[in-house]
């Protein structure tokens, strides 16, 4: 980038939830429903203010299942949507948000991670929600999930999930942590010119000849919004290409199939990670969110100490980018896997790695971040 | 002038999914008639639905059709009314979809008072699920979770919602389909959240339980408990036990509805800015 673009970024310094808030207003989310919970209410605050000055709409719901409810009903006259929650909020917005997933409507939810199970640590980090991005609702579906470290990305990421959820009709979640929602740092706001906004695919053709999910048009059948003359049919029983329940198991199976390709099928539009000094490295550390951040001292500090570590840094979390881990893990003695949790990206770093050594956690919850020094022992260990 | 049904069902779905002489056909028709009545087009009609036999309806009808996630209804329609004030939303629940699971999310709606339109379908049961007891089961009835007779006292569904703030509550029954259509269209046609209680036959999984297997005796047993509002007022407690009034119980125009305050903020937030 020339120098005469970065002088029209206006330069912030905003804590990490404004910029969600600031970041999808700009992706152009005019609709937001949630339900306090820390340490995520803040976006909440900023939306509530932000989207009726832009003709938008802000509801608080009642909890976070009608949350969910209300953006998925908005989605579907067209809107692009977003709620915001934690953890607690975030297991129950997942029967709906399964919903979503199958009526294939575009929203992006993000959660703010706090430590622990239940109530937990409302006001410290936690990254324990890994498996519940993938795995929290009943049945399967595709997932992407994005697990921005800084808060320039986190902007980005924000614009990036508005249009991957559109793009492929779809919940796409944000998965960031206390430490992340809450700290500020400078951030280069970039002018609307530098990135596009995209649209989810509408029909072309007639009421008469649209089918919700026509698979002729491609993984992404085109979706018409509400009231536009489609009047189309939407359950979240099993269906068929008109929308309506089926229980043929054949088309049961395709349409299934149909939404992981979504996912499986667009993995260079959707995955994201950052590698430093993987290049010749002997020990591999994969880490995401705020805990790549000490990672990437911790193998600077290696390096300085001639050990070759190097860091992968999955900016999408899920669809796992399975390539570049197994890049890096056929070449390196040893994985090391921080997260601040008990061990859950961990069990697909192994799956996937092909590591011949030890795959190795750095596992820390009680809601302090694990600090370079810890990884960096670790690293030193199997070095 | 003679309704054209064929303009709102989806005749290629045909046949539906009820058991024959299940009441949820009966309030279906009133429905149809009501916004026939009103000559509203399909295309600006949304139609929402939770999860159970009621929940079917929408799937038969040509508009916009949402079946959404048991006792959520409400909460999607909510989105769907707020991101489009200038269209009609219209829910269909059944009294477990509406009043137990969903039973938060219904009184907030009252408490909002958005202009949607509720249908519900008191069968008394949770049809669906092979006949469980459900919040309005009467006392004493049996239900397949109360093979000793139901212990659960029941809400007074038009009274909840009511009290929770609904700004039109009326009660119809299926014995009367002319009264259920005019009652739904004053629903329809009123600015706030309205609320069409229905007391309904589910002779399959209450009426067999209870005595009363066919449809027909069913509707008749509805049908006599029921009262007109106005005999109501005449009544005493004492004998107004075990009936239900039916006719308008309550209509507030004076208070603001949701979608219009809201776009007060708007206009607010826009010359703040
Ligand atoms: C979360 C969830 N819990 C339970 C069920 C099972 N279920 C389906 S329909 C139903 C009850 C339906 O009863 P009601 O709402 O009274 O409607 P009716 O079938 O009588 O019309 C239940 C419990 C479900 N689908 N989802
Ligand atoms: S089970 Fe009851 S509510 Fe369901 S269709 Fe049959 S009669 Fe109607």
């Amino acid at each position: 980038m020339d120098n005469t673009e970065k002088k029209q970024r206006q330069v912030v310094f905003w804590p990490g939830n404004k910029v969600v808030a600031e970041a999808a207003v700009a992706a152009g989310c005019r609709f937001f429903a949630g339900y306090p919970i820390t340490p995520s209410s803040e976006i909440a605050h900023v939306m509530s203010k932000r989207l009726p000055e832009m003709g938008g709409k802000f509801i608080q719901m009642e909890d976070e299942i009608a949350a969910m409810g209300a953006i998925i009903g908005a989605s579907l006259t067209g809107q692009r949507v977003m709620t915001a929650t934690s953890g607690p909020g975030f297991s129950l917005k997942q029967e709906n948000i399964g919903f979503a997933s199958f009526i294939e409507a575009p929203c992006v939810i993000v959660n703010v991670m706090r430590g622990g199970p239940s109530t937990g640590l409302p006001t410290a980090l936690g990254q324990a929600d890994v498996m519940q991005a993938r795995w929290g609702t009943h049945g399967d579906r595709p997932v992407i999930a994005l697990t921005p470290s800084y808060l320039d990305e986190l902007y980005n990421e924000v614009i990036r999930a508005f249009n991957l959820a559109e793009m492929l009709r779809m919940p796409v979640f944000l998965l960031i942590d206390e430490v992340l929602g809450h700290l500020s740092e400078r951030v280069e706001i970039p002018d609307p010119s530098e990135y596009e906004l995209v649209e989810r695919p509408r029909p072309t053709v007639s009421p008469e000849e649209y089918y919700p999910y026509d698979s002729s048009q491609g993984d992404v059948p085109p979706m018409a919004d509400y009231f536009t003359g489609y009047r189309w049919h939407t359950t979240g029983l099993n269906h068929d290409k008109t929308g309506f329940p089926t229980t043929d198991p054949v088309i049961c199976q395709a349409e299934e199939e149909r939404m992981e390709r979504k996912v499986s099928g667009n993995l260079e539009l959707i995955e994201k990670y950052e590698e430093y000094m993987t290049e010749d490295a002997e020990i591999g550390v994969v880490a995401f969110g705020t805990t790549a951040r000490a990672a990437l001292v911790a193998v600077a500090d290696a390096r300085k100490k001639g050990i070759k570590a190097g860091l992968l840094r999955p900016v999408t979390l899920w669809p796992f980018p399975e390539k570049p881990t197994r890049r890096l893990g056929q070449r390196i003695k040893a994985m090391i896997v921080p997260e601040a949790n008990l061990g859950q990206m961990i069990y697909e770093v192994e799956r996937v790695a092909g590591c011949n050594g030890p795959v190795v956690g750095v596992n820390k919850i009680g809601g302090v971040p694990i600090y370079p020094g810890e990884i960096l022992t670790r690293i030193e260990e199997f070095a | 002038m003679a309704v054209s049904y064929t303009k709102y069902l989806r005749m290629y779905h045909m046949p539906h999914m009820w058991c024959p002489g299940c009441g949820i056909g009966i309030i279906v028709k009133a429905i149809i008639r009501a916004f026939d009545a009103l000559d509203w087009s399909t295309d600006d009609l949304a139609f929402v639905s939770g999860i159970g036999c009621t929940s079917r309806a929408p799937g038969y009808l040509d508009m916009n059709t949402l079946h959404t996630t048991h006792g959520r209804a409400l909460s999607f329609a909510t989105g769907i009314k707020f991101a489009r004030p200038d269209k009609h939303v219209v829910v269909i629940s059944g009294d477990g979809d509406a009043t137990a699971i969903g039973g938060n999310h219904l009184i907030h709606a009252c408490r909002r008072n958005i202009d949607i339109t509720l249908v519900i379908v008191n069968n008394n049961i949770y049809g669906m699920t092979g006949g469980q007891y459900s919040p309005t089961t009467p006392v004493g009835a049996r239900a397949a979770t109360s093979p000793w007779g139901n212990i659960d006292i029941p809400f007074n569904v038009s009274e909840l919602v009511k009290g929770a703030g609904a700004t039109y509550v009326a009660r119809g029954h299926v014995g009367s389909g002319v009264q259920l259509e005019r009652l739904i269209r004053g629903g329809l046609t009123h600015k706030g959240f309205s609320v069409i209680e229905v007391l309904s036959n589910c002779h399959t999984q209450y009426g067999r339980r209870n005595r009363i297997p066919d449809a027909i005796d069913l509707i008749e047993h509805i049908s006599k408990s029921t009262v007109s509002v106005r005999q109501a007022e005449k009544m005493s407690p004492e004998e107004l036990k075990d009936k239900y009034a039916v006719g308008l119980l309550h209509q507030d125009t004076e208070r603001t509805e949701y979608c219009d305050d809201y776009n007060k903020v708007i206009e607010h937030a826009q010359l703040e800015r």
